[in-house]
């Protein structure tokens, strides 16, 4: 193999991925090895991490907002890998828990999910909240639900049982490796389908990557807050209304990375 | 017609084909997950048993999915139902799956012998022989096995090992996938084809992407191929207008049900074929085009399975794959998830099997030996998957800068893991790629040359 030609310009600064590494041989060099082993240990510790239920609901608290906890059907996190159907299906108790909101309308349900990085919520979801509960006040809010061993769609039976006309689940991504702790945002209207079930992923609106390197919680919160004025407006979710945010924010590509956390 | 098998007294019965073979199957999260799998250790080798008693002339009158209802099985039996093709099939439709699985490992499977059957054998029984094998054989078979195909490169020579080169990027970036292309170029990766996986789907996003992939080609006269892993119809849309495209990609399932997910069939696989063969891009005569990923989950992903266990059905998506002549097959072996294959070693039999089925169905195979973080399975899996693939003669491998995908958030193997196996095992480039590394043109590359060109 031939010398690497000397380059004004660097690799590293036109891309996060990992190009220009040093070797020793045809292998990386120990350092290397090293930085790649501690991301890994940390996207698999982000995989098991557990939500911070105490200080989520203490945060919650002191912004006024009520609160209720659900469970998943799926008992522990092995169970949560192997069968994402429970996942998606409300522990019995759970949905003893949810009785139908009352209040104006329209009403959303926020809900608050660990999904496969729980991490990503622990740090991410009250700041977001923060930035971005200013912007929906034309909505009532519902109690907000936070969720265990939670897929993504969880949010249609908890939004069954509530009767929000607006779900929106801030739940954790699957880690990569350089980004164990990316929070996503999904938004599905009218939960209440009739006949039931009959939602799909595209009948949602994702926002992804909300994390301290990727997207941040002021544009975030813009964008869920648009979504979720657009939804109301339209009186539909996913792939058209998707359609109608692309215009508004053509600049940010990330609400087209493809879904992982469902 | 149900099958039985009596073992230390109990009495166990499996309804149908499907479930004989689903019973039979080494264990995996997904085939528990859709309720296929043994129930007990036991179970499963009683099954096993039973099927190596099933002479592999019951196959051809015995379709898991019916005939009327999916076109993958029409085109399975369709093709093995020839009088030319049963002449070719006759010697091992006599053969039980257990003798079948004797055979393969004897010396009287030689390569030309292999290579005869390839073209008729029934998906179905390949991966009813894999299930009665152990890695060893899963490796010696495949070892004897090459399957050469063609466009600017030669890939799966004996003694070779090619790479497609991974440069994605989470916005598709052209800066950054540049950087990407030339880490790996200056690695020696890249000889199967220099493929980008974007991250919009659409004809704007492919047709600069594969302009910027065929201009560095051009520019530094590298031989390889370009493509841009957009849907099917997307590559058709850029083709109409005017993109550079040398090999068309499409993912594929092992049942009809599973492409309808996929918004494909096989007479849309078929236009597109013939279109991008009009563009006349390849410097071989009559090259190689397709560039076909599988995976074993798909088609239970898609509730599109039919109670099919996930290996079966992936051997299928090999028929489908057989019927395009490709010039690439990967399986994308632990990218699905650890609900269809759980932990490392679940994902390194699944990739031993579908590169041997894959093979002995004529297919050039490659695997994309990765996992995701919430499965349990390590850079040390990975590395035993590489190692034992060299030793089984794999086609090409994938190469990701530092084995991390940015885009796509999983890990596959990087220029560096493809190195160390050529080097561990004596492989070497495609021949036209390893010539032009040693030319002086391949000293040329920089960031700003390959940006501006």
């Amino acid at each position: 193999m031939k010398q690497l030609i000397p380059k004004p310009l660097s690799l590293r600064d036109l891309t996060p991925a990992r190009v220009s590494l040093t070797r020793t041989g045809v292998s990386l060099r120990t350092p290397e090895i090293l930085d790649f082993s501690l991301c890994h240990a940390q996207a698999r510790d982000a995989v098991y991490a557990t939500l911070a239920i105490p200080s989520l609901l203490e945060a919650l608290h002191q912004r006024q907002l009520e609160t209720i906890l659900v469970h998943s059907a799926a008992p522990d996190r092995p169970t949560y890998i192997r069968r994402p159907d429970l996942g998606r299906a409300l522990a019995p108790e759970s949905l003893e828990r949810l009785q139908p909101a009352a209040g104006p309308i329209p009403r959303l349900t926020i809900i608050l999910a660990d999904g496969l990085s729980a991490l990503a919520t622990n740090r991410h979801a009250i700041e977001l909240l923060d930035a971005l509960l200013p912007k929906l006040q034309q909505f009532s809010l519902t109690p907000i639900v936070l969720a265990e061993q939670a897929r993504v769609a969880l949010g249609d039976p908890i939004g069954a049982a509530l009767q929000p006309h607006l779900t929106l689940m801030l739940i954790g991504e699957r880690p990569g490796l350089t980004s164990p702790d990316s929070l996503g945002a999904y938004i599905t209207w009218n939960p209440i389908r009739n006949p039931r079930p009959n939602i799909t992923d595209a009948d949602r609106n994702c926002i992804s990557n909300i994390r301290t390197e990727g997207l941040d919680y002021a544009t975030a919160a813009n964008r869920i807050a648009f979504l979720c004025r657009e939804a109301q407006t339209r009186g539909l979710s996913g792939t058209a209304l998707k359609e109608a945010a692309d215009t508004a924010f053509p600049s940010n590509p990330e609400s087209a990375v493809p879904a992982i956390t469902s | 017609m149900p099958f039985a098998h009596t073992v230390a007294g109990t009495h166990y019965v499996f309804p149908t084909l499907a479930d004989l073979l689903a019973k039979a199957t080494p264990a995996r999260s997904g085939d528990q997950l859709a309720g296929l799998a043994a129930e007990s250790a036991q179970h499963r080798v009683a099954a096993q048993m039973a099927l190596a008693d099933l002479p592999l002339r019951h196959f051809l009158s015995d379709p898991i999915i019916p005939y009327e209802t999916d076109e993958i099985s029409r085109l399975i039996l369709d093709t093995a139902n020839t009088p030319k093709a049963l002449t070719r099939l006759e010697p091992i439709l006599s053969l039980t799956v257990g003798e079948f699985r004797d055979f393969l490992l004897s010396d009287n499977a030689t390569p030309d012998r292999l290579a005869d059957l390839a073209p008729v054998l029934m998906p179905e029984m390949a991966a009813a022989v894999s299930k009665l094998m152990r890695l060893q054989d899963l490796i010696l078979v495949a070892a004897k096995i090459r399957v050469v195909t063609r466009f600017r490169t030669t890939i799966g020579l004996p003694g070779r090992l090619s790479t497609r080169l991974q440069p994605n990027h989470p916005t598709d970036d052209p800066q950054g996938i540049a950087a990407s292309i030339l880490d790996g170029l200056l690695l020696g990766s890249g000889d199967a084809v220099i493929g980008i996986n974007p991250v919009s789907d659409n004809v704007n996003s492919v047709t600069t992407l594969l302009h910027l992939i065929d201009r560095a080609r051009q520019r530094f006269e590298i031989p390889t191929q370009s493509c841009v892993l957009a849907h099917i119809t997307t590559q058709m849309q850029a083709i109409e207008q005017g993109a550079p495209l040398d090999l068309l990609f499409q993912s594929i399932g092992g049942t009809e049900l599973t492409n309808t997910s996929f918004g494909i069939n096989l007479s849309l696989i078929e236009e597109a074929h013939q279109m991008a063969h009009s563009l006349n891009r390849a410097t071989h005569p009559n090259p190689n085009i397709l560039y076909f990923e599988t995976g074993q989950g798909s088609a239970l992903s898609a509730n599109a399975h039919h109670n099919v266990d996930q290996q079966t059905i992936e051997a299928r998506a090999y028929a489908v794959a057989r019927a395009f002549n490709p010039m690439l097959v990967n399986s994308v072996v632990g990218f699905i998830g650890p609900e269809y294959l759980y932990d490392g070693k679940q994902i390194l039999r699944a990739g031993l099997e579908d590169h041997l089925c894959g093979k002995l169905l004529g297919l050039p195979m490659g695997v994309d030996i990765c996992y995701t973080n919430h499965a349990e399975a390590d850079q040390d899996d990975m590395d035993t998957l590489l190692t034992t693939l060299g030793l089984a003669g794999v086609n090409f491998i994938m190469g990701v800068p530092g084995a991390d995908d940015i885009m796509l958030h999983y890990q596959s193997t990087s220029f560096h893991d493809a190195l160390y196996l050529r080097k561990l095992l004596n492989l070497r480039p495609a021949p036209e790629f390893e010539a032009w590394l040693q030319s002086n043109r391949h000293p040329e590359l920089s960031i700003q040359s390959l940006l501006n060109a």
